[in-house]
C-alpha cells in the first residue's frame, strides 16, 4: 500500500523534526562550550568573544593542567578505585544475583527482602560513618572500594535477566548429567550472561568515576583525593590552581600579568572539565547499547 | 481421639516436609555459598549501621560508645522539630522535590516526539546524543553551572547583557536557586529517562498504529489514544519510585551548588545532616533527624504504592 501523507501530517513532522533540533543544540552547546573555551586564549573568553569557534586557539590551558600534580594524583587515584571497586561490585552482585534466580532454593523469600529492605531503610550517614571509623577504615583507599560495594537495584536488574533469558531447561540437563550448582554458575551460567556483565562493570564504573560523596566523607587526606574531589577544590571552593603550579614547577620568567592570570584560572577550569569528562564521553558511544540494554532490562517487572 | 490422630498426622506430614525441605536446602550448598559475599556485605555495611540508629536516642559521647551512651528517649526530635529553620529546611527539601518530581512529564513528550521520528538515522543520533550529558559527573556539571551562571565572565550573562538587560549573579540569589537546580537535572536526566519509555514504544503493535491510521486517526489521535495508553504503567510505576525519595533530596548536587547567600533556599534535610553531623560533631541531633527523613520516605511510597495499586492495578508490591 502506498503511504500518503496527510498535509496535517507534514505539518507535524516538520514541527517535530525542528523541536527535535532544538533539542540537539540545547543538549550539545553546554559541552561545545566547554570544549572551545578550552581551547581558546584566555583572553578573548574574559572578553565573551568565544560562541561558536575557538577563537586564537591554544593549548595553553591544557598545558598548564597538565602541570599539576594534583591532578595527576586524582587520576590515578580515580583508576585505582574504579577498576578496584568495579570489580569488587561484580564479585558481589553476579553471583547473589544468580543464586536469587533460582526459584526452588530454600529461603529465596527471606533472602530477597533482605536484600530489598536495604533499598528503603538504612543507618544514615553518621551510623555508618562510626562503623568506618570502628573498623579503621576512615582515610584509607580501602573505604573508597567497600563503601558502595553493592546497588540492590542493579542485582534486581541483573536477577532478572538470568530468570528471563537463561531457560531453565539448560540446567536441568546439566543437573541430570551431575553438574553441581558451582559447575551450572561458572560453566553455564556466566558464559551466557557476558552480555548483563558487561552492562553491570560500565554501569558501575561509571557510577564509581563519577563519585565524590564518599571520598568526601570518609577521607581527608589529599593523597587519597579522586579526581572528582581536586575538581570539586577547583570548580566549586575556587582553589587557585596557578598559584599550586607556580609554586611548584614553573620558573619566574614565565610570569603573567593579573588580569591574564585570572583569565587563566577561569580558562583552565573548562580544560579541566573537558579532561575529566572526555574518558566517558568518547567511550559512550560505543558501549552505548550496553547501557540501554541495562536499563530497558530494569524496565521488565521480575 | 479421631482429632488427635490427624493433628499427629499433621505433625508428622509437616515433619516429613521440613526435612524434605531441609535435605533440599543442603543439597543447595553451593547456591548459599555463591550469595554469602553479598550476604556478608550487607549484614556488616547495611545492618550494623542499622544498631547506631540508637544514637538518635542517646548523647552519643565517643568514650561511652554507641551501647553505653545516655538514653535520652526523644529530646534530639524534638529539638529538630522546635529548631527555628525547621520549616524552612521542610520547604526546602519538599519545594526541590516536588518541583523535580513536576518535569517528569519531559521524558515522556520527549520519548513520545522521539519515537514519531521516521527517519532511522537521525532518531538514533537524537537518542546518543540527548543521553550523553547523563554521563557527566555531578561535580563537573555543577562547575559548569558556576561558569556559565558567573556574574563577570558567564555566558549567560554574556548573552544577558547583549540582550540589553544586567548582569545577576544567579548562584548567590536564593529565589533562583530551584529553577538552576532543577532544570540543569532535565538537561542532564531528560534523555536518559526516555531509555525506559521508548522500549515500552517500541513494543506498541504497528499493526494496531496502522489499523488506526487507515480509520482515519490523526497523529495525535494514534499518540493519544495508543501510544499514551502504553507507556501509562510504566509512568505510574516510575512516579512511584520518585515519590519514595520525596524527603530525599540528593546531597550531591545541592551541597555543590549551596553557598551562604543562596542557603534559605538551598538548605535541605540531608545536607543539613552532614553539616551538624560529620562537620559539626552532633552524631546524636544528626542522626535523628536522618532517621526522621527515613521514616518519612519510607510511610510515604507505602502511602503512594497502596492508592496506586487501589486507582490503577500497578503498583511495586
Amino acid at each position: 500500500m502506498m503511504k500518503m501523507k496527510s498535509v496535517q501530517d507534514k505539518v507535524f513532522d516538520i514541527f517535530n523534526i525542528i523541536f527535535m533540533l532544538l533539542v540537539l543544540v540545547v543538549m550539545l552547546y553546554p559541552l561545545w562550550f566547554t570544549i572551545i573555551v578550552s581551547f581558546s586564549d584566555p583572553l578573548a573568553v574574559g572578553g565573551g568573544k568565544v560562541w561558536i569557534l575557538p577563537v586564537d586557539p591554544t593549548l595553553e590551558a591544557y598545558q598548564n593542567v597538565f602541570k599539576s600534580d594534583m591532578i595527576w594524583i586524582g587520576y590515578r587515584n580515580t583508576i585505582f578505585y574504579t577498576v578496584l571497586g568495579t570489580a569488587f561490585n561484580i564479585f558481589l552482585t553476579i553471583p547473589a544475583a544468580y543464586v536469587l534466580s533460582k526459584k526452588t532454593l530454600v529461603g529465596r523469600n527471606a533472602l530477597s527482602w533482605i536484600f530489598l529492605f536495604t533499598m528503603y531503610f538504612g543507618g544514615g550517614l553518621v551510623p555508618t560513618y562510626l562503623l568506618f571509623k570502628n573498623l579503621s577504615l576512615v582515610n584509607t583507599p580501602w573505604v573508597l572500594i567497600i563503601s558502595g560495594g553493592l546497588s540492590v537495584y542493579n542485582m534486581i536488574v541483573t536477577r532478572i535477566f538470568f530468570q528471563t533469558s537463561i531457560p531453565e531447561e539448560i540446567y536441568e540437563s546439566a543437573r541430570i548429567d551431575g553438574a553441581s550448582n558451582f559447575r551450572m554458575f561458572f560453566q553455564i551460567a556466566l558464559p551466557l550472561s557476558k552480555s548483563i556483565i558487561a552492562v553491570m562493570t560500565l554501569f558501575y564504573a561509571v557510577s564509581r568515576w563519577n563519585s565524590y560523596f564518599s571520598a568526601l566523607v570518609y577521607t581527608t587526606k589529599e593523597e587519597l583525593a579522586p579526581l572528582q574531589l581536586v575538581l570539586r577544590r577547583i570548580l566549586i571552593l575556587n582553589e587557585d590552581m596557578i598559584k599550586e603550579i607556580t609554586s611548584g614547577s614553573i620558573s619566574g620568567d614565565q610570569m603573567m600579568d593579573a588580569l591574564r592570570k585570572a583569565q587563566m584560572a577561569e580558562t583552565m577550569k573548562y580544560s579541566l572539565i573537558f579532561i575529566a569528562s572526555a574518558p566517558l564521553l568518547v567511550a559512550y558511544p560505543f558501549v552505548q547499547k550496553y547501557f540501554v540494554k541495562g536499563v530497558m532490562i530494569g524496565s521488565l517487572k521480575g | 481421639m479421631n482429632k488427635g490422630n490427624t493433628v499427629a498426622r499433621r505433625k508428622i506430614g509437616s515433619n516429613t516436609n521440613f526435612k524434605k525441605t531441609l535435605k533440599r536446602a543442603l543439597s543447595d550448598w553451593q547456591l548459599y555459598v555463591l550469595i554469602l559475599p553479598a550476604l556478608v556485605y550487607l549484614i556488616i555495611f547495611a545492618y550494623a549501621p542499622m544498631y547506631g540508629i540508637q544514637i538518635a536516642f542517646k548523647d552519643y559521647r565517643a568514650k561511652d560508645g554507641i551501647w553505653g551512651s545516655e538514653w535520652v528517649g526523644f529530646k534530639h526530635f524534638a529539638r529538630f522539630l522546635s529548631y527555628p529553620a525547621f520549616w524552612k529546611i521542610i520547604k526546602n527539601t519538599l519545594s526541590i522535590s516536588l518541583y523535580s518530581l513536576a518535569t517528569f512529564p519531559c521524558a515522556v513528550i520527549l520519548s513520545l516526539l522521539i519515537n514519531e521520528l521516521d527517519n532511522a538515522k537521525f532518531k538514533k543520533t537524537v537518542q546518543m546524543i540527548t543521553y550523553a550529558p547523563h554521563f557527566i559527573s555531578t561535580v563537573v556539571l555543577c562547575g559548569m553551572i558556576k561558569l556559565f551562571f558567573n556574574r563577570g565572565t558567564g555566558i549567560i550573562n554574556n548573552v544577558i547583557e547583549i540582550l540589553g538587560g544586567t548582569r545577576i549573579d544567579f548562584l548567590a540569589k536564593p529565589e533562583y536557586f530551584n529553577d538552576i537546580y532543577v532544570w540543569s537535572g532535565v538537561w542532564q536526566g531528560v534523555g536518559w529517562g526516555t531509555i525506559i519509555y521508548l522500549a515500552v514504544l517500541s513494543n506498541v503493535s504497528p499493526e494496531l498504529v496502522e489499523a488506526a491510521r487507515i480509520d482515519g486517526a490523526s497523529r495525535f489521535q494514534v499518540i493519544r489514544h495508543v501510544n499514551i495508553p502504553a507507556i501509562l504503567p510504566t509512568i505510574i510505576i516510575m512516579l512511584i519510585l520518585s515519590c519514595g525519595s520525596v524527603l530525599s533530596v540528593g546531597f550531591e548536587k545541592v551541597y555543590l551548588l549551596q553557598n551562604n547567600l543562596n542557603s534559605d533556599a538551598s538548605q535541605v534535610i540531608s545536607t543539613y545532616v552532614y553539616e551538624i553531623g560529620l562537620v559539626g560533631g552532633q552524631f546524636s541531633y544528626s542522626s535523628a533527624i536522618s532517621l526522621f527523613n527515613t521514616i518519612i520516605n519510607v510511610l510515604f511510597i507505602l502511602t503512594v504504592n497502596t492508592i496506586a495499586r487501589r486507582v490503577s492495578d500497578v503498583s511495586l508490591w
